[in-house]
């Protein structure tokens, strides 16, 4: 994976089939995820009103969500009275535009960032290079994907496809091109890799005039934002600069400065398996001669009121960024963050992706089907997002097309070219479970036959049986045995 | 059409399903939650405190008023610590007894590379949580400005027990007024970003010491 960019990626079954293959990243990625599901599962049990806090985490969501024009306007006025600007972007595009025209109002070419999804979901780095912009991110994973001219592959540990001896090379290779080198005789000890990164970019952050960050939580009553961090580069960003420019989704608004009490107790044990995360800074508007004294918010669309239009779907939109459903997942453990196309991997990202973008391109219409269904992502969840159910909605959607809203505009989309012979074969199963006498024919030929029937497949049928053998159909179908056994009785 | 007005119409259209009399306050939130984790005593929730902090490499320290210079002048000379920095409202006291270390007063006009030079800091807390392990600071005149409890490597933090320790984060909150800027601090700086194996000391402070002081 390299090149820094989602765009022309393959479809998930494709991306998905080679990196299967790679050991590397299987070891990797199952040592990870199984380090931080069991220390999940300790933190969790250890609050005993843990389904009272989950419940609420996901009423407060649906609370904002439904409501979420009222609190938009109540946080944008209550950021500006607190000294801060406000900025609207309907999509990535504009987002980009407005943070580009922000940073140049500074006169200056260089920003540091604060670990963001947002800015990942609008390709905010390649946009400011393009501008002559060069933004140095500065979370540790964040650090290592940008010098690795890598992807991120996970929400919170971005760069867990990487194993310590990858990450020791990668710094040694490349930090003395952005910046400090590293010191020599670099080992793969995680302490001393960390101490690298603190020398790397101290130099960074004390010269920075502008910083760049995303949020974890807006409160609407206050106009408080709120980052959750562990490393101190975010209060490193969100402190040091004369300037920030928090760019943040629609859907992070919470109502009030209570609602913390719910969110501070379910993101940290659900994401780092931590009773806190070491630092969260909140900040409301500026405060005279402490911190950045111009701070700018610019709120993004980009999709989100297009997922809010479908009833089935919004419950994405409740979703903290914990992480905690890629960690459980057998298909993320197995196929790597970047089978998944998006900033946005795991079980989260297979509805959150195709909501966002919609379903057009073949790596979105295939990320719904990214899943065994198994449900352990709905268990973990903080907030309680059926994500299995939202993964069959949008195979639905997929499969059938129908209306759904793009861009703003209600959009009557079609059936997914190559699930032709699924549709053909759901019709089959309808017309021959509305007609008893020929399903009765049919079965009994299928019995009659059944030690002829292939293995595998041929034609259509093909791909469905390359992972899955044809069930074995039974001497005599249900309906025949209870014709011949209890027929008397029922007549 | 502006992109606010934009953006605010689609939100309205989204949400044609929902009943056009409803309020935010008809969406039912049950808060049935706990407003605390099990039932302590005030010298209970202290040791939790001091527990919870030292899980997470923190240094803990417990004293009383009285001996407080006493222990911080030892602390500071420990590490050897000769430049420190400290809040403008700091009581003059707590650092009394700290022989031949240069004070900092934190100001506008300390530069952040004039900080990076600086040995610690010390500071006091608006308020503690015992069951996470965290304190809070609301840049009061005894904690001063958000960076200088940032950019030095090592961080003595005092908290008054029992007045300024609450069990829960929900009681943390209730404390704290949002329109300060607030910084949580549970331990010293950490990465869980290797391998998902949590390393103490990246950015902040490497070494977290936590003074509790009987009163």
């Amino acid at each position: 994976m390299s090149g820094g960019t989602y765009l022309g990626m393959p479809a998930f079954p494709e991306a998905a089939s080679e990196s299967t293959q790679n050991k590397q990243l299987r070891a990797n990625l199952t040592h990870a995820t199984h380090t931080i599901r069991d220390k999940r599962a300790k933190a969790v049990a250890e609050l005993a009103d843990w389904p009272q806090l989950r419940a609420a985490g996901a009423a407060i969501k649906n609370r904002t969500l439904r409501h979420l024009d009222h609190y938009l306007e109540q946080v944008e006025a209550a950021v500006e009275a607190a000294g801060g600007h406000v900025h609207w972007a309907a999509d990535a595009d504009e987002a980009n535009r407005i943070v580009i025209d922000l940073v140049r109002m500074t006169g200056e070419t260089e920003v540091v960032k604060v670990k963001s999804m947002a800015t990942q979901e609008i390709g905010l780095n390649e946009a400011l290079g393009e501008a002559g912009i060069r933004a140095y991110e500065t979370d540790l994973a964040e650090l290592i994907v940008q010098l690795g001219d890598d992807l991120p592959s996970h929400i919170l540990v971005p760069a867990i496809h990487r194993n310590r001896s990858e990450i020791r090379d990668i710094f040694a290779k490349e930090m003395g091109n952005w910046g400090r080198p590293a010191p020599d005789g670099l080992t793969d000890r995680p302490a001393e890799l960390a101490d690298a990164a603190r020398l790397h970019l101290r130099e960074k952050f004390l010269r920075a005039k502008v910083g760049v960050s995303g949020a974890n939580f807006m409160v609407a009553e206050t106009g408080t934002l709120v980052v959750v961090e562990s490393e101190g580069n975010g209060r490193m960003c969100l402190t040091l600069p004369e300037t920030l420019i928090s760019v943040v989704g629609i859907e992070k608004v919470v109502p009030t400065w209570q609602d913390l009490e719910v969110f501070l107790q379910l993101l940290p044990r659900s994401s780092t398996a931590e009773r806190m995360n070491p630092y969260t800074s909140m900040w409301t508007g500026t405060t005279d001669e402490d911190g950045p004294q111009t701070f700018h918010l610019v709120l993004i669309d980009n999709g989100r009121t297009d997922t809010l239009a479908d009833t089935v779907g919004r419950q994405a939109l409740r979703c903290i960024r914990c992480s905690a459903c890629l960690n459980v997942c057998p298909v993320y453990e197995r196929a790597g963050g970047h089978a998944y196309g998006s900033p946005y991997p795991g079980p989260i990202g297979a509805i959150l992706t195709p909501q966002l973008r919609g379903t057009q391109s073949k790596l979105d219409a295939s990320l719904p089907y990214a899943s065994s269904l198994c449900g352990a992502c709905y268990e973990v969840c903080p907030v309680a997002i059926d994500i299995p159910e939202v993964l069959v909605h949008l195979r639905e959607r997929v499969v059938q097309g129908g209306e759904v809203t793009l861009r703003g505009s209600r959009t009557t989309i079609k059936p997914a070219k190559g699930h032709a012979a699924e549709r053909a074969a759901m019709r089959a199963a309808r017309w021959a479970l509305d007609h008893p006498a020929a399903l009765r024919g049919g079965q009994r030929l299928a019995a009659r036959t059944r030690r002829l029937h292939p293995k595998r497949l041929p034609g259509p049928g093909k791909a469905w049986t390359e992972t899955r053998e044809v069930p074995a159909v039974p001497a005599e179908s249900f309906r025949d045995w209870w014709q011949r056994t209890r027929g008397k009785e029922t007549k | 059409m502006s992109t606010r007005e934009q953006v605010l119409g689609r939100i309205r259209r989204a949400l044609a399903d929902v009943p056009h009399g409803e309020t935010p306050d008809d969406v039912p939130v049950n808060r049935d939650y706990l407003r605390m984790h099990g039932e302590r005593s005030a010298e209970e929730t202290a040791e939790l405190l001091a527990e919870n902090l030292a899980d997470y490499r923190a240094i803990v320290h417990r004293t009383t008023t009285a001996e407080l210079p006493g222990r911080i002048a030892a602390l500071l000379a420990g590490r050897g610590a000769g430049r420190i920095v400290v809040p403008a409202g700091l009581p003059p006291e707590w650092l009394a007894a700290a022989e031949g270390v240069e004070l900092v007063t934190d100001t506008a006009a300390l530069t952040h590379r004039e900080l990076d030079a600086v040995d610690s800091v010390v500071t006091g807390c608006a308020v503690a949580i015992a069951e996470t392990g965290t304190i809070v600071l609301d840049a009061s005149p005894d904690q001063g400005r958000r960076r200088i409890t940032l950019v030095p490597d090592h961080h003595i933090c005092v908290v008054r027990v029992p007045a300024q320790v609450v069990d829960s984060v929900a009681e943390g909150l209730e404390r704290l007024d949002p329109a300060r800027p607030l910084t949580w601090i549970s331990g010293p700086s950490a990465t869980s970003d290797i391998e998902l194996d949590r390393v103490e000391g990246v950015h902040g402070p490497r070494t977290l010491e936590v003074v509790l002081i009987h009163e």
